[in-house]
């Protein structure tokens, strides 16, 4: 599905916080393995969603990816050009092109600011508009976002969450990005408001030609926006696979939970569906679990599991998972799978060799 | 616990670092500012140039700054220092005055403590009325009384005027324990007002935070009578940096800031004496003075650590897994 | 389970005209207005509802918990006979965690992170009745193993710090259930929990509905969980109930043009996503100031010159039987209206 050009190409991203220890030196004693060997690529004009539980990576890996986090080792392409390790001048172009969205729309605004400056700082930071055109620019902005331009001169405070968000999406918008890496954007907004945000996001891609790495928890805003979607557990990405498909099909047995947790807002549908409640909780990411991280939760595992790192297998789907026991697939499906070429490299080649006796519980 | 042996460790070597670097700042400071020749001072008033010269030569003022400052340090711990100003020496002195320097202190310190927790939990669960108003006014003015000035009133009027307390002067616990309380009621209250106060202050508002916790709505919730609510989950939870703040205060006021006090009363403590010292530009003991109280502050530093990470069981887990 | 509980014995908590009022630095904010309910027995209530609905303030003022100086809580919340409204604050004490339990939204901060989570459950069992140290420290261990807590017996000793939030919100049900309640309140009880934490949380609260017979008031803003586990609904919006019904009812039949709203904006997993979400245009309204007449007239595409006064919440159409709802339009004017808006009527109810 891809729509362009890699804008993002991501390889073998690490990122690991050490913890310290010792009497005048410290040395490290062990780490967070916060992101585990990602790779993915994102595509210009694409949205590319990425959804796990907390504690799975997924914030972590969007700020090593903008390198505001430091990334371990591993690559991040930005058009081609390595970024990783690049110093600060040199990264203060492509820190324009890229912009990011938090959660939180309280906490990400200055209180003290009024929204105009909050909207115009981008700008004048990077000498792009001053005086009485830098108020121009931001009052268009505010009507862009659905925000009344009349009330350029009030606190952050003095408006609703959702028309917060949208202060955080003109600042985000001011200096014409390319890619917009959205951090669970909707999550602390209600559900009316969560639509007419997405919907904003929409009308913008098209209209400013954008791209995003959409972060979330909420599977079923994911889908609405995404093209692909990257789904992550442990730091590791688990399953890739385009939007449409891993709703209907899903192959890694972490996605297929994932996605039977969610509640369909249906009584009938409800009443019939058996949702797989995964056991226990998300192990610790210090100590993660040997092999195949899923293993101790997931209700397929076997032996090898715990012993072989299943490689990221390529299915002709389009999708590709890190499971040596896929759901889902074929006979058909199984024969075709490769190896991704940008499988982790911890992982084995030891490919899904059958296709498993029914799944124990559908969605 | 494991990583405590190590933390003490730690600790200890800062509390060295800590320790000389004061030491050396204060021996530098000594030797810049005017008038404070220490030749000058042994020789007295009508010394002439010859003595003055011998004195130098004697005590090894002219030796390079770093030579010096090692024979002190030396001296220091040995207890060999000596006054310049009157030859006596500087460890005994302050040997002397310590049991009347905790007197006064852990005294205060019980007072404040407790009058600050009392004064603090009244107004916080009385809010807003007529009560709260009238504590938080007293506050206010024990905050804005400086100590000279309370002291000299109480002197004054109390000691002085009404007799109902002797005027000044220390009487020792082993001779008189009534006398000794007697004699430092007074000072007691003097150096604790500041404090309660403040304190009272500081656990009002942070009680006022905490009944706001979800876990003060869950502890309503399981039908706990709202006098255990308030002790059991408000206080034990506001107390906890109102306990290490008492811990660094204690040690402050042992280290230095009971000067006033001292000093008003008459009370021959070791503030006192380096009250005396600073008077009159006497380094020995202000060194040995100084070091004793960084001494405190550092170790009452280590204790509030300590007991930190046992009031509040979420610091024993060191470092959390960031996501 | 029975979904469709009509005939019913004595209800166990019946709410008439409640009335919450917050006196505030900017005014007088009217969170709840006028609130009437009956919880039936054995059921599971769902009140959904958006930031601002009222819903949380109704749940925490059935248990006397919004009472403060600057609150005024008027009507009536009777259980078995006593006012929990006017109820001294001892009936209250002897009444909470003991008759009616709760469990709240964030598991990270409902419990006192300076106390083991066994002794928070002792110091409950022990406000409420006589038993010793040791006996109450069992009953603990009990009641967190039967809310699936692995090695209860050393989890017991823990601070909360060491449990996942997952573990935390089991921890908060144990002791929500320690008194054997005859009404357990869930105040959003799985928002701050990750999605499959939240699927066995729902199971818990579900399993023990059903086996135990406790009746559930479940507090949440999510129309897929309360499609998951409610009996009945009520739909609030700016401090007042603007439907209530059966599930069935709310979700193939709904009335009130908030409610339809609310279904449209939904993402559905299992149907394919539309181009473009439907949106409800607008913010909810200040609750300093609400609009006169009904409460969604500001945000309703269907308004008309009858909305400028409020409508009660009734039943408005032939064997409503409990179904009612706050709008002024025609029950066949509705029925046409929400098919336009799309994606509601999901289906006829059989």
């Amino acid at each position: 599905m891809a729509k362009g050009d890699p804008l993002i190409e991501v390889s073998h991203l690490v990122k690991r916080f050490p913890i310290k220890q010792g009497l005048l030196i410290e040395r490290e004693v062990a780490a967070v393995h916060a992101v585990d060997d990602v790779s993915l690529t994102l595509h210009e004009g694409e949205t590319l969603g990425l959804v796990g539980e907390s504690g799975c990576g997924k914030s972590t890996l969007c700020r090593a990816i903008i390198q505001l986090l430091k990334p371990t080792s591993g690559s991040v392409k930005y058009r081609g050009t390595e970024i990783v390790g690049l110093s600060r001048k040199d990264l203060q172009p492509i820190r324009r092109d890229i912009q990011m969205i938090f959660q939180d729309p309280y906490a990400s605004l200055n209180p003290r600011k009024r929204v105009g400056q909050i909207i115009g700082d981008p700008l004048s930071l990077h000498g792009l508009a001053s005086g009485s055109q830098l108020r121009r620019e931001v009052q268009q902005l505010m009507d862009r976002v659905g925000l009344q331009p009349e009330h350029y001169n009030r606190f952050p405070h003095e408006f609703s969450g959702g028309q917060r968000q949208r202060i955080g999406i003109a600042r985000a918008l001011a200096l014409r990005p390319k890619l917009i890496i959205a951090d669970e954007p909707v999550s602390a907004l209600d559900v009316s408001i969560q639509a007419q945000i997405i919907n904003l996001l929409d009308d913008l891609q098209d209209e400013f030609d954008l791209s995003y790495i959409f972060v979330a928890h909420d599977l079923g805003v994911v889908r609405h926006v995404s093209d692909r979607i990257a789904v992550m557990y442990l730091g590791k990405i688990v399953e890739r696979s385009p939007a449409s498909i891993l709703y209907d099909r899903p192959i890694h047995p972490y996605s297929v939970a994932l996605l039977s947790a969610v509640p369909i807002p249906d009584p009938k549908v409800e009443a019939e569906r058996k949702p797989l409640v995964l056991e226990g909780d998300v192990p610790s990411p210090v100590d993660p679990p040997a092999a195949c991280h899923f293993h101790t939760r997931c209700p397929w595992a076997t032996e090898i599991c715990s012993q072989d790192e299943p490689p990221l297998a390529e299915y002709e789907s389009g999708q590709a998972a890190a499971c040596h026991h896929p759901r889902n697939v074929d006979s058909g499906m199984v024969a075709g799978a490769t190896v991704a070429p940008d499988s982790p490299e911890s992982a084995s080649d030891t490919l899904p060799s059958q296709t498993e006796r029914e799944p124990a519980a559908t969605r | 616990m494991e990583g405590m042996g190590q933390f003490i460790v730690r600790r200890l070597i800062g509390m060295v670092v800590v320790l000389f670097a004061i030491s050396v700042l204060v021996f530098l400071i000594f030797n810049v500012i005017p008038n404070s020749d220490p030749a000058q001072r042994i020789g007295g008033k009508n010394a002439n140039q010859q003595l003055i010269d011998r004195i130098n030569e004697d005590w090894g003022f002219n030796d390079p700054l770093p030579t010096q400052y090692v024979t002190m340090m030396k001296k220091t711990f040995t207890g060999d220092l000596v006054s310049y100003q009157n030859q006596r020496n500087v460890v005994d002195q302050i040997k002397k005055g310590i049991p009347v320097t905790f007197s006064l202190c852990i005294g205060a310190g019980i007072i404040w403590f407790a009058l600050g927790v009392v004064f603090g939990y009244l107004s916080a669960i009385k809010a807003g009325r007529a009560a709260d108003r009238a504590l938080t006014i007293l506050a206010l003015i024990g905050i804005s009384l400086p100590v000279f000035f309370l002291g000299e009133m109480l002197l004054y009027y109390v000691a002085f005027k009404a007799g109902l307390f002797p005027v000044g002067d220390y009487v020792k616990f082993s001779e008189d324990p009534l006398q000794w309380a007697n004699h430092l009621i007074l000072p007691w209250f003097t150096l604790a007002v500041l404090f309660i106060g403040f304190y009272s202050r500081l656990l009002r508002s942070n009680m006022l935070d905490v009944m706001e916790e979800d876990y003060v709505r869950t502890a309503r919730a399981k039908g706990l009578p709202e006098r255990q609510v308030r002790l059991k989950h408000v206080l034990r939870n506001s107390l906890i940096p109102i306990i290490t703040l008492f811990g660094l205060d204690f040690g402050a006021v042992i280290g230095g800031g009971a000067i006033l006090t001292e000093t008003v009363f008459n009370l021959p403590g070791v503030g006192l004496y380096a009250g005396q010292s600073v008077a009159s530009l006497d380094l020995p003991p202000l060194i040995a003075v100084t070091m004793f109280g960084a001494f405190f502050i550092v170790l009452l530093n280590t204790i509030v650590d300590i007991v930190y990470a046992y009031l509040d069981p979420r610091i024993r887990l060191g470092t959390q897994a960031a996501t | 389970m029975n979904r469709s509980a009509r005939a019913q014995p004595e209800s166990p908590l019946s709410v008439e005209d409640m009335r919450v009022r917050f006196a505030t630095e900017d005014g007088i904010v009217h969170a709840v207005d006028g609130v009437s309910f009956d919880l039936r027995p054995g059921e599971i209530l769902g009140i959904v509802g958006e930031s601002g609905s009222g819903k949380s303030v109704t749940a925490q003022t059935l248990m006397g918990l919004t009472r403060s100086s600057n609150a005024s809580i008027s009507g009536s919340v009777r259980f078995h006979g006593t006012d929990l409204v006017t109820a001294s604050d001892e009936q209250l004490q002897s009444i909470r965690g003991r008759e009616i339990s709760m469990v709240f939204q964030d598991p990270m901060t409902s419990l006192n992170p300076v106390y083991r989570v066994g002794y928070q459950i002792i110091e409950q069992l022990e406000a409420h009745k006589e038993m010793s140290d040791h006996e109450a420290k069992e009953r603990a261990v009990e009641l967190l193993a039967s809310v699936g807590i692995p090695n209860a017996k050393e989890r017991v000793d823990n601070y909360p710090y060491e449990f996942s939030g997952g573990m935390r919100q089991r921890a908060m049900i144990a002791m929500a259930l320690a008194l054997e309640p005859r009404i357990l309140i869930a105040d959003e009880p799985t928002t701050a929990l990750d999605v499959t934490i939240q699927a066995q949380i729902m199971k818990l609260i579900q399993q023990l509905n059903e086996e135990r017979g406790l009746a559930v008031i479940l507090i949440t803003h999510d129309l897929g969980v309360i499609a998951e586990v409610a009996d009945r609904v009520l739909v609030m919006y700016a401090g007042q109930i603007v439907e209530q019904g059966s599930l069935d009812e709310i979700f193939y039949d709904p009335q009130h043009p908030y409610t339809w709203g609310l279904m449209g904006s939904l993402t559905r997993l299992d149907q394919p996503p539309p181009d473009r979400l439907p949106q409800i245009g607008g913010a909810p309204p200040s609750l300093l100031a609400p609009p006169p007449g009904c409460r969604f007239r500001p945000r309703c595409p269907h308004a008309f010159e009858k909305c400028g006064e409020l409508p009660e919440l009734e039943e408005r159409f032939p064997g409503a039987n409990g179904h009612a709802d706050r709008c002024w339009l025609e029950p066949s004017e509705k029925r046409e209206k929400r098919e336009v808006e799309g994606r509601i009527g999901l289906g006829a109810p059989a």
